[in-house]
């Protein structure tokens, strides 16, 4: 295969400045050395995650502690969702390298073939993204929560469903007495991050106060993520306590103690810079895996007019194999870092 | 479009039908293995807890199987492991000096800002 050409090649051809030195082609040459680069500045970012990981230490939130859900099935299953985002990823890298060994053949049916399955694979992992993304942005039923020594903690644990509220002082749109049965969730959450509730009377946005009809928590628990007066970062509080402790941040009528979801200036699950990362590192890998898929399209569309077939090999798809296969391969260091170590 | 520079270069990578099967045989087993590390690391990440005596063990078998992992998706998928010894070592060798040592460099750095946070309140 490659490196036996140099011996093919005549004299005068070698002597004349015709010959690569590594014997590739000079787009996949230029294609290895693009993809260098941009694992440098992976590599680059993943090394910056590490050294403020590293320097926060136990503040750190842990990959099986934030990623924790399933689309339709909630929570308690631990990294199941981005390990089947990995399986997606590997086996569109699968179908990409038996497209150009399709290639390789000279099968134009075996290529379009493959190919067709990598694009869908790729919307595959960019749709699962999209729905990640979005679990991260709304956050958990707890959020994270400030305590009265100034500390924060995660809170893992169920959340009791809120059944209704019930009007206890007419606002604009709703009557005295009336039940609410509607967006409860939704009101309740803006009302804890307003600091709209005392002793459990909640002020909702039109002004109506209500009481909630709220199911028990079970199995409550925080976790320090922020050193306070009392609490130091790693700490656990359990049981009654944790609930006491919660419920006291809420009913302190004070805006912001409780906090839901992540964005660039703060987040639930730990350090602002946690959000950050994840948000940049995901990002710019959704967006590698995004223009991924479009390249790929745009080369299936040249198989599928025979533009490889007349040119007598389908090195085009190599190319944009190699850049596949680095998308997958740099999603392979970033489940490792950002998930599970 | 005949692009006499590059022709026979590319040309190169092409094989026969019987070739083809053994390719294929090699690319279903490197699939089945990278799936069952994957698998792995899943179990080892969903069941034992970070901070735990074994996690020490954990973490840098993580780490390895990641190396290996991407090792194949490299030299198998990515076929560098078919190029001339040259081009693979001129892809490899520079950029794993460079990032060992700005993983040394972070590493060392980091631990000294936060001992300097620790010392000095924040």
């Amino acid at each position: 295969m490659a490196g036996h050409a140099s011996n093919q090649i005549d004299a005068s051809t070698l002597w004349g400045g015709k010959i690569s030195p590594f014997s590739t082609s000079y787009g996949k040459l230029m294609m290895w050395f693009f993809l260098v680069s941009d694992a440098l500045t992976f590599g680059g970012l993943l090394v910056a995650y590490g050294f403020t990981r590293h320097d926060a230490q136990d503040a750190w939130p842990i990959g099986e502690e934030t990623f924790n859900s399933l689309p339709f099935l909630g929570h308690g299953y631990p990294l199941i969702y981005v390990a089947l985002m990995t399986f997606i990823l590997i086996v569109s890298s699968v179908t990409m390298v038996l497209a150009v060994e399709a290639g390789h053949r000279m099968d134009k049916k075996g290529v379009i073939k493959w190919m067709i399955a990598t694009i869908i694979g790729g919307f595959f992992f960019v749709g699962s993204q999209a729905w990640e993304w979005s679990h991260f942005i709304h956050g958990s039923e707890f959020g994270k929560v400030e305590l009265a020594d100034g500390s924060q903690a995660i809170v893992k644990g169920h959340f009791g469903e809120i059944k209704s509220f019930k009007v206890l002082e007419a606002g604009k749109h709703h009557k005295k007495g009336e039940i609410i049965t509607e967006d409860l969730m939704h009101q309740y959450q803006h009302a804890v991050v307003a600091g709209n509730i005392n002793n459990s009377i909640v002020t909702l946005h039109d002004g109506s106060k209500v009481s909630v009809d709220k199911a028990a928590d079970e199995h409550m628990e925080l976790i320090i993520k922020k050193d306070g007066k009392k609490y130091k970062v790693g700490d656990h509080i359990k049981g009654k306590d944790a609930c006491n402790q919660y419920y006291d941040a809420i009913n302190s009528g004070t805006p912001r103690k409780v906090i839901y979801g992540a964005n660039l200036e703060e987040n639930e699950y730990g350090p602002q810079q946690y959000g950050q990362f994840f948000f940049f590192i995901t990002g710019f890998h959704g967006f590698h895996v995004f223009s991924g898929v479009i390249i790929n399209i745009i080369i299936c569309l040249g198989v599928v007019r025979g533009v490889y077939h007349k040119r007598g090999h389908y090195e085009m798809v190599e190319k944009t194999g190699l850049y596949w296969h680095f998308v997958d391969l740099v999603w392979v260091f970033v489940f490792t870092f950002f998930y599970l170590v | 479009m005949l692009r006499d520079d590059v022709i026979e270069y590319s040309l190169d990578t092409h094989h026969s039908e019987e070739q083809g099967k053994a390719i294929r045989k090699k690319i279903w087993m490197v699939t089945a293995l990278l799936t069952a590390i994957t698998i792995i690391e899943v179990a080892l990440g969903a069941f034992i807890k970070q901070g735990s005596g074994a996690w020490p063990f954990v973490k840098w078998s993580f780490i390895i199987m990641t190396l290996l992992k991407a090792g194949y998706i490299v030299m198998v998928f990515m076929h560098l492991g078919d190029e001339k010894k040259s081009l693979k070592y001129v892809i490899l060798v520079p950029y794993f000096l460079f990032m060992a040592y700005l993983i040394f460099i972070a590493l060392m750095e980091a631990t000294a800002v936060g001992n300097a946070w620790e010392t000095y309140g924040g």
